[in-house]
């Protein structure tokens, strides 16, 4: 995707980069004197819609808000706007299952900065799509669902392959619209496009009955976005940056809190600025991985109920908490009542329900990410703050991420810390959730943005590979490979499928130990060990891979995983791997629910574990740790 | 406490389906919700009674206004206004004692709107606690139907909840925010403001 064909102003991926070396480049939206972005096109009164249908109308508007990827599945109700995508010249990527296009669009848009697009038929079409839109909304991922309805006058008859879209979507969407007549349609999509990519982004969806794509225009139609009460892009006051940047000054030991919403709002520069200018360690959340280089050595890692025990310390030891783009989760914060007790809090977010909600918030900066933090770089002065940096220095020496390699099998953080060493971070990763989500978290070490793709807020199994799929598809030339569990794997596997219909060179990890690996870790501390109905009997991966024309590789003996990992990266088209690994396996530390986060359950990270101290040498410290 | 909020809509449909599901959705009561119409056919205007402390109700005002149909919000909270809820109510009237009962009606300034031989439909528009003193001394004589529409609200004085003004809704960037005391001044707020805004002004810009 060139410069020349984007539309001024929009966003749009950088030029295809050589093969690991790529940040995206996301442009920042213009805006007019109105204060609404630049859109595709003018806006207002036109008849350049005369003579059109909505089909012809919607892949139109698409090619002129800069879309040219899609994902979805036809059907009776969208057909006519099929008829239209079949010679539209936009990459469109046929799926086998709906949800899989919604994770594809979604996965996509992390990736790019663009919103992702979905277009799927009426009924079970849509419903289809319910699980990522509410993945999306949770992660404020922009994105567009177009969906197809049944005829406007067959609505609420209970007509074939009809649902209530708008009613079931709308406490998942950012905003729902049915378009009644094709007169609405331009203004709909213009309005779309603005509410998903604009503000704290969210996922939008527009219900288009089959006599609203085929219905033509007759006359002059207005196509101005309408949307009263809508503030586009909030800067911060002035008075709150500066006092910000002031107490920080102050601060003897002032901690970093960089949340998804810095990534969103590509402010990632400006946070790795006002980390540097100021010495500020930095620590970031699980969307949050790749906005700051976690090679710096003011670089804490991931926090939380499974991030580092280092940033954990460091948050609740800190006198200054600065919040950016993060939203104080409860796996973040564990015990509400403990956390960060000696600290005040900053917090920098576009969204005003976000800044206290969860935590008193001393210094709240309603705003763009990217513009308040630039502003507060401006006030923000160089400080030696030596003993707080040693004493992070030396939790992280103590307390480094760390696992037991003894025993016949792989060790699934062996194998994360494998393809770490050989892409050194320089990939696009996907997850799908559980332990092997919180391994790859803590043994790849992050450094660009938009290299960390995973469903952090709701948490969907079955993400990793429709993710990739949607990641490859946006970032083509570059490596993306997908670290899944056995279990999440299996949910979406048949967009294998897709991978191999449009020869997207995906690589999927799988971390298989027959388990779903967090809920039996959970099962093993809390529930007794009663294993309740979470071992699975798990196929043959490498053979059904390669019944979809897809390479499979199975790495059975722990001495092959690092050759096996070089040949899936080296494989130039779609592969899987799937790695037996051992299944008593736990992600540490933990905090266990109801406790603060100093109170973790170090378990092997713990330097007073027994293991650790009988000197075992199969207690293994990854080198980028060290 | 029992907190009134006025939230200027758009007048379409599935709005009050969001504005309830929303509710629903995180745990917040609704004492009573009025919507209806207003002057201008693209907005209609929800009253909403919440019954929650401080923290609660910040909460319920910021994700109401989260919502993009949603144009504009305001509590009455610290604003005199006046507060207004309808009722009809079926009583009872054996023979003899009708007269009794229209006597109280007009006591309370209610009106009556329907006479039958055994019953009698009284109208009132007032305050809660005046239709909740009515309804009590009605009970005695038996009420045999009961409908309030819930509580609508308006502010006293030039204050009104209303379509942002045109400088508002340019929002140029780095604007200083609108100190919400202005809309005191006949409900157009002027970007010549300079009052400081408070630490609920900051923390409250409408959102993206």
């Amino acid at each position: 995707m060139t410069a020349s064909t984007t539309p001024a102003g929009t966003r749009s991926a950088s030029p295809k980069s050589p093969k690991n070396k790529a940040t995206v480049e996301v442009l920042p939206q213009q805006f007019d004197t109105n204060g609404l972005p630049i859109l595709g096109a003018p806006v207002g009164k036109t008849s350049r819609y005369q003579g059109l249908n909505g089909a012809q109308i919607l892949i139109k508007m698409l090619k002129e808000h800069g879309v040219d990827t899609a994902f979805g599945y036809p059907g009776g109700a969208i057909l006519p706007t099929f008829d239209q995508l079949y010679d539209a010249k936009i990459n469109f990527h046929l799926v086998r299952h709906e949800q899989g296009a919604g994770h594809m669009a979604d996965g996509y848009a992390r990736a790019t900065g663009k919103p992702g697009i979905v277009i799927v038929t009426s009924g079970p079409g849509a419903t289809n799509v319910v699980t990522p839109l509410a993945t999306a909304y949770m992660d404020s991922i922009p994105m567009i669902v177009f969906s197809g309805q049944v005829r406007t006058f067959m609505i609420g008859n209970d007509a074939f392959q009809e649902a209530d879209v708008t009613g079931i979507t709308r406490p998942v969407t950012k905003r729902n619209y049915l378009a009644k007549s094709v007169k609405d349609l331009p203004r709909i999509i213009n309005e779309a496009f603005i509410v998903a990519t604009t503000g704290r982004p969210g996922p939008v969806l527009i219900d288009l009955p089959v006599d609203v794509t085929t219905g033509v225009v007759s006359e002059i139609i207005d196509d101005t976005p309408y949307l009263p009460g809508y503030k586009v892009r909030p800067a911060g006051h002035s008075k709150m940056t500066k006092a910000a940047a002031e107490m920080i000054n102050e601060a003897k030991r002032p901690l970093l809190y960089v949340g998804g919403g810095a990534i969103l709002s590509d402010a990632w520069r400006e946070v790795r600025e006002l980390a540097e200018k100021g010495n500020i360690p930095c620590t970031t959340t699980l969307l949050g991985l790749g906005a700051f280089d976690e090679l710096s050595p003011l670089s804490v890692h991931m926090l939380g109920m499974h991030g580092s025990a280092y940033a954990n310390y460091a948050v609740q030891e800190c006198d200054c908490l600065i919040a950016v783009g993060a939203r104080f989760d409860d796996r973040v914060t564990g015990n509400l009542k403990g956390f960060a007790p000696r600290a005040k809090i900053i917090h920098v977010d576009v969204d005003p329900s976000s800044i206290s909600k969860n935590v008193k918030v001393d210094i709240p900066v309603v705003g763009d990410a990217r513009l308040c933090v630039a502003e507060m770089v401006q006030h923000i002065q160089h400080r030696p703050r030596q003993e707080w940096l040693d004493q992070i220095g030396q939790w992280r020496k103590q307390l480094p991420f760390r696992y037991d390699a003894s025993g016949p099998l792989a060790k699934p953080q062996a194998i994360i810390d494998a393809i770490n060493t050989i892409t050194k971070g320089e990939a696009v990763f996907t997850t799908g959730v559980g332990q092997h989500q919180m391994w790859a978290a803590q043994f790849i070490r992050w450094r660009k943005p938009r290299s960390m793709i995973t469903s952090g807020g709701l948490g969907t199994m079955g993400f990793g590979l429709p993710a990739a799929i949607g990641a490859q598809a946006g970032r083509p030339g570059e490596l993306v490979i997908d670290i899944d569990g056995d279990a999440s794997y299996i949910m979406t596997a048949m967009e294998l499928a897709t991978a191999a219909q449009y020869k997207l060179p995906v690589k999927v990890a799988i971390l298989n130990n027959n388990f779903m690996g967090m809920v039996r870790q959970w099962q093993q501390l809390f529930y007794r060990e009663r294993f309740s109905y979470s071992q699975m009997v798990n196929p043959d991966f490498a053979a059904m891979a390669e019944s979809f024309g897809i390479k499979g590789i199975r790495c059975t003996r722990k001495e092959d995983v690092f050759k096996c990992v070089e040949q899936m990266i080296n494989h130039p088209g779609p592969v899987v791997v799937d790695f037996l690994c051992e299944e008593k396996e736990n992600v540490y530390p933990m905090v266990p629910s109801g406790k603060c986060l100093h109170e973790m359950e170090l378990g092997i990270v713990g330097s007073d574990h027994p293991a650790a101290r009988a000197g075992n040498s199969n207690i293994v410290t990854p080198d980028s740790l060290a | 406490m029992r907190h009134v909020i006025s939230a200027l809509v758009m007048n379409e449909p599935g709005v009050l389906s969001h504005v309830a599901g929303m509710f629903a959705a995180r745990g917040y009561n609704i004492d009573s919700l009025v919507v209806g119409r207003t002057e201008d056919p693209r907005f209609s205007r929800m009253t909403i009674v919440v019954p929650a402390d401080e923290r609660i109700l910040e909460q319920v005002r910021k994700q109401l206004a989260k919502i993009v149909s949603v144009v504009r919000v305001r509590d009455y909270k610290e604003l005199p206004f006046v507060a207004r809820d309808l009722m009809l109510i079926k009583v009872n009237t054996p023979p003899g004692k009708r007269s009794e009962v229209i006597e109280l009606a007009q006591i309370f300034r209610g009106h009556v709107v329907d006479v039958g031989p055994t019953t009698i439909m009284i109208q009132l528009a007032g305050e809660e606690e005046k239709l909740d003193a009515f309804v009590d001394l009605m009970r005695p004589y038996g009420i045999k139907e009961l409908g309030r529409t819930g509580v609508i609200a308006m502010p006293r004085g030039s204050t009104s909840v209303t379509l942002p003004s045109v400088e508002e809704e340019n929002h140029a960037p780095a604007a200083p925010v609108k100190n919400r005391d202005s809309l005191s001044r006949g409900g157009v707020t002027k970007l010549t403001d300079k009052r400081e805004p408070s630490q609920e002004e900051l923390e409250s810009l409408p959102p993206g």
